[in-house]
């Protein structure tokens, strides 16, 4: 790790109260992040268990170069996950990585069943285990304002918190990190509930000295002025990634009313433009990071009926996959609505993505009468808000027991009322904000962890897009597969994958060189195939089969790219990835 | 031309990402520490409020000087100190008398982490916030 120092994880036992600190020296050939966190992960693992099982663990993990390079600013957690019962994987940034990094932490492994509400407190100088019964039940802003006044480091600290869908452990509940970002993905939230941990305060202000200056200064500063000075970064800082709305409702890419149809006529009025152009009103960054891609929009209204000059308001984060999930995918056509949704999302502590996917799914089976209206409580119906937002509480408190099942994800809901066929989920995890085609299917179906963020099959899917038909199926495979393992070395060091065209092999290999660390090219990208190797191998443990994996009918019908795809190569495209993966 | 003195007058521009900080600590301080930078930038009741600067204000008679014992930190013209770190003997009365206390002492080193307005964390501010600007009453 950094320095050349020997890994150094600290271990809690939320069960005795308990901690530990080891230095692991046989870790550092693992580099970090996502290196080390399967590692971890792999060691302290349950894998026949069930997720909630007291002794699973939650590993969270940094690279050597977390905070000290630009963009080099995201910390890993891995844990077994409730909603697909095998791989848990998420990645968070704002001020996580830069608190750990200086607290002295590489990892945290955190196992045990508290026997009653905590959140933790780590500083360089310790770690507190604090009574957190009066803080249970609240919303991740209202946990956020105490924890800030109970809690050291004010101004630079990171407060990770669980909502009630933590507490109630939906299986697709996140974690908030330091309000703007999330462990989102895979239920994280969820296994925290499970333990009684409502939040983790970590702060550090260790000196961590430089030990060749000239060099690292050097590095850093060339790094930093492409980032600054290039546009390989604009399009993140400008309008955000809800700058990806009208391309890809342009290129008939954009899931819509529950990926009934990839292309939307309003899509104009839920755009990165019109959101910046109504509602902007500032940027943040990530500790580390100068580009500020957190678009943070100010969503107004009224309240109190019949008063007419009563408002209030509040500031949020909003992205392209919140605006699909929480907007197209639902109909929506008023940004105001999407804000309204999100802002439910955030102070519940769901993941978005699965939650505005479960919705769409639950509004088309309501629609076609799988599940009967005492059950459903509402009337849920594509492009009308209110009742999504009460059925965002009810996947929470779960009245009945259709809220039940919908609480364990949409798959199994699906598999329960049926519906599966039009379930947009792949690999039992809802997908995200892009129809572009066959590797964007396949990449997410086996992708490790079930994200389009596994190895960008939406992008592969662009370039060929005309080719596709005629590439030979082992290639797009070998393509998503060698993608993955490249993305594997990137997360070892956990640099944001917005800035992947920065971060190349051979920068990164510089990078690494100015901190003492001697990593070829070749060597990291053997040690990302290593990573992705292990990753197969802990899910097959965990009851993983790819054979068994299914792709929904509905990914068949809505034209991808103004394309119908082709039952036959998809079929071919499975087949062979199911071939590749067997040989793990 | 009189010494320039740093300002941080776009601090509703700020995003938050201690670029300055880090490059202070890293070019001044030799540490990649965020936390031994002469500049803070912070928030005042989590991500939502409006961040603020902790940083040197310039003083034209600047009592951190005025209270050292052995000369390590001299006034400048201009506004702001000079500090010369092998004269310091760390008695901590600096940062004790800084008015607007923003001169962080290191317990560990024995040693203050003091604005020499250098003017370097201007270099890597992405956002227009930060700025070296001359004292109107210099």
């Amino acid at each position: 790790m950094l320095n050349n120092r020997p890994v150094r994880v600290l271990l809690i036992d939320l069960e005795r109260k308990e901690i530990a600190v080891e230095q692991r020296e046989d870790l550092n050939g693992w580099l970090g992040g996502v290196g080390i966190a399967t590692c971890l992960l792999k060691e302290h693992l349950l894998p026949e268990e069930d997720a909630f099982h007291p002794g699973q663990p939650v590993v969270l993990a940094i690279g050597p170069m977390a905070t000290i390079y630009p963009l080099v600013t995201k910390a890993v957690a891995m844990f077994k996950s409730p909603l697909t019962g095998e791989l848990g994987e998420s990645y968070a940034g704002l001020r996580l990585a830069m608190s750990m990094r200086f607290a002295g932490y590489d990892a945290i492994v955190i196992k045990g069943r508290a026997a009653a509400p905590v959140y933790l407190t780590v500083t360089p100088r310790q770690v507190q285990f604090n009574d957190a019964r009066g803080l249970w039940g609240l919303s991740t802003e209202e946990s956020g304002h105490i924890l800030r006044q109970l809690s050291p480091g004010s101004g630079h600290r990171s407060t990770l918190r669980i909502g009630p869908a933590g507490e109630k452990q939906v299986a697709f509940a996140g974690v908030v990190v330091d309000t703007y970002r999330h462990f989102g993905r895979l239920g994280l939230g969820a296994v925290l509930g499970s333990k009684n941990l409502k939040a983790l305060v970590i702060h550090g202000d260790l000196n961590i000295p430089i030990t060749n200056s000239a060099k690292y200064s050097r590095v850093y500063e060339k790094i930093y002025r492409q980032a600054v000075e290039t546009d390989i970064m604009e399009k993140y800082h400008g309008l955000g990634t809800t700058g990806n709305v009208e391309p890809l409702n342009a290129l008939g890419a954009l899931p819509v009313r529950n990926l009934q149809a990839s292309s939307y006529p309003e899509a104009i009025n839920l755009s990165g433009e019109t959101f910046a152009r109504e509602t902007l009103i500032r940027k943040l960054s990530c500790s580390g990071c100068p580009i500020g891609c957190i678009h943070i929009g100010l969503h107004r209204r009224q309240f109190a009926q019949g008063h007419q000059h009563e408002y209030e308001s509040v500031a949020v984060a909003y992205d392209h996959e919140l605006v699909y999930a929480l907007g197209t995918m639902l109909g929506l056509t008023d940004h105001r609505h999407v804000y309204a949704l999100i802002e439910k999302v955030e102070q519940l502590g769901l993941d978005a993505i699965s939650a505005g996917v479960a919705l769409a799914w639950a509004t088309e089976a309501q629609e076609q009468a799988l599940i009967d209206r005492q059950e459903m409580q509402v009337e849920l119906s594509f492009g009308r808000m209110t009742p999504y937002l009460t059925a965002l509480e009810k996947i929470v408190s779960q009245p009945t027991a259709f809220y039940q099942a919908l609480a364990r994800g949409t798959w199994f809901a699906a598999k329960q009322y049926g519906g599966s066929q039009f379930a947009c989920t792949l690999g039992k995890n809802e997908v995200a904000g892009y129809h572009t085609g066959y590797a964007n299917i396949i990449g997410q179906a086996f992708g490790a962890r079930h994200s389009h963020l596994d190895n960008a099959g939406y992008a592969i899917d662009q370039e060929l897009q005309n080719r596709m038909h005629t590439t030979a199926p082992e290639e797009i495979v070998e393509r998503i597969v060698s993608e993955e393992e490249m993305r594997n070395a990137l997360n070892c060091l956990i640099i944001c994958l917005f800035a992947r065209k920065i971060y190349q092999l051979p920068v990164v290999a510089e990078a690494l060189s100015a901190l003492g660390l001697c990593w070829t090219e070749e060597e990291l990208l053997k040690l990302g195939q290593k990573i992705y190797r292990e990753k197969m191998a802990l899910k097959k443990a965990m009851g993983f089969r790819p054979e068994e994996i299914t792709i929904p009918e509905r990914f068949l019908e809505a034209s991808a790219m103004r394309q119908r795809l082709s039952p036959d190569v998809l079929e071919s495209l499975r087949k062979r990835m199911v071939e590749k993966l067997a040989a793990f | 031309m009189p010494n320039k003195i740093l300002q941080a007058k776009g601090m509703n521009r700020c995003i938050a990402c201690y670029s300055c900080m880090l490059a202070c600590a890293r070019v001044v301080y030799k540490s990649f520490s965020p936390r031994y930078s002469a500049i803070q930038i912070r928030t005042r009741g989590g991500l939502q409020s409006k961040l603020a600067a902790d940083i040197c204000r310039g003083c034209l008679d600047a009592p951190c000087a005025t209270v050292c014992p052995s000369e390590a930190i001299l006034p400048r013209a201009g506004g702001g100190v000079k500090f010369n770190r092998k004269k310091c003997v760390g008695c901590a009365a600096c940062a004790q008398k800084c008015v607007v206390q923003v001169i962080y002492f290191d317990e560990h080193d024995c040693r203050p982490v003091i604005c020499i307005q250098c003017g370097i964390c201007v270099g890597f501010c992405p956002h227009e916030v930060l700025s070296m600007e001359v004292r109107q009453d210099a």
